[in-house]
């Protein structure tokens, strides 16, 4: 952490910033609207998942072409690549239940707090819940997918 | 003909609030994952930060591999909450309007120290059992809406489109049996 660019967390945080009022501007932060979009009432929300991965996906292409490695970090540029396993695709599964129950995924759980939804707090708790039933379980069963990367 | 009344009422049937808030937030989600990734090389997801930050309070070997990047996680969090109270202080409370920005009809509204805040209507039981599922589901399936749906997406990973296609499906097959159910909000 001491070792790392004083610029590292202030971009950081504007990072977020921009992320987090996106997904107000976007109303993802308002559960309503995501069960809107999976009932088939208001389509908008692609708009706002393949939007936002156009412009990175632009970056992602073109960055490693023009630098070697990012310059707060000395990070190669890499894309976001992740081993395909079953757990993809249950996990996947569970994660599609519950969005589709909640209207909540978890960046815009945090934005939605941001938005005035103390509500979402039920949310928040039950997202800190769940990944820890995972974390218990699965350092139990610690045989598979040991594989796992801390880029995200 | 672009002006085909019959098309001009089917996509208002669609996207009864326009494509612009959308379109534009998202644009603005992108700008925030590029921003991060062209400083410091990191395509950041949002659910990370869940087992992160459980790994200051937990011993379980699971969480301790999230040690080295849990700070900053907070802090790209607590971006995130400010970030969307930014909104709320301007175009929800109606400070800054755009005509790219449609207001909703969702949900409450209410006051404070004249900022305008929204709140949800959507019942708690719904979002405390939806967050366990998806936070046991991103964790398990390696990525939420932004990790895979923004940056695995972006980086064409197919894992990634895998991940996106499943939750989406599932997801919608789940609201609609939630909604024939009778469940509303």
């Amino acid at each position: 952490m001491s070792d790392r660019h004083p610029l590292f967390v202030p971009l950081i945080f504007v990072g977020g910033l921009i992320f987090g009022f996106g997904l107000g501007f976007s109303h993802m932060a308002r559960p309503e609207v995501v069960l809107d979009f999976l009932q088939f009432e208001d389509l908008g929300l692609p708009f706002v998942m393949f939007g936002a991965a156009i412009v990175s996906g632009v970056a992602f292409a073109l960055l490693p072409r023009i630098r070697d490695a990012a310059p707060l970090t000395g990070k190669p540029y890499e894309r976001r690549l992740k081993p395909f396993d079953r757990n993809v695709l249950v996990g996947g599964a569970i994660f599609g239940v519950g969005w589709g129950l909640s209207g909540i995924c978890p960046g815009a759980a945090y934005a939605s707090l941001g938005v005035g939804n103390v509500t979402i707090l039920w949310a928040l708790a039950g997202m800190f819940l769940g990944a820890y039933l995972q974390g218990w379980w699965r350092s139990r069963t610690r045989t598979r997918d040991t594989a796992a990367t801390g880029a995200d | 003909m672009v002006t085909d009344p019959i098309l001009l009422q089917t996509a208002a049937e669609l996207f009864p609030n326009g494509i612009s808030r959308y379109a534009v937030g998202g644009l603005l989600v992108g700008l925030g994952t590029v921003l991060i990734y062209l400083g410091t090389g990191i395509p950041a997801g949002a659910s990370t930060f869940l087992e992160s930050t459980l790994s200051y309070v937990s011993d379980q070997p699971r969480f301790q591999q999230y040690v080295s990047s849990r700070d900053w996680r907070v802090v790209f969090t607590a971006g995130i909450v400010l970030g969307g109270a930014a909104f709320a202080a301007t175009f929800q409370s109606g400070l800054v309007s755009s005509s790219l920005y449609q207001p909703g009809t969702t949900g409450q509204l209410y006051e404070v120290a004249g900022v305008t805040l929204w709140t949800t209507e959507v019942q708690p039981w719904r979002l405390f059992l939806g967050g366990i599922l998806v936070g046991i589901g991103t964790r398990v399936g390696k990525g939420c809406t932004s990790g895979h749906g923004v940056c695995g997406v972006g980086s064409a990973s197919k894992t990634s489109l895998v991940g996106v296609l499943t939750f989406l499906t599932v997801a919608i097959g789940t609201a609609q049996v939630v909604a024939a159910l009778g469940v509303s909000p």
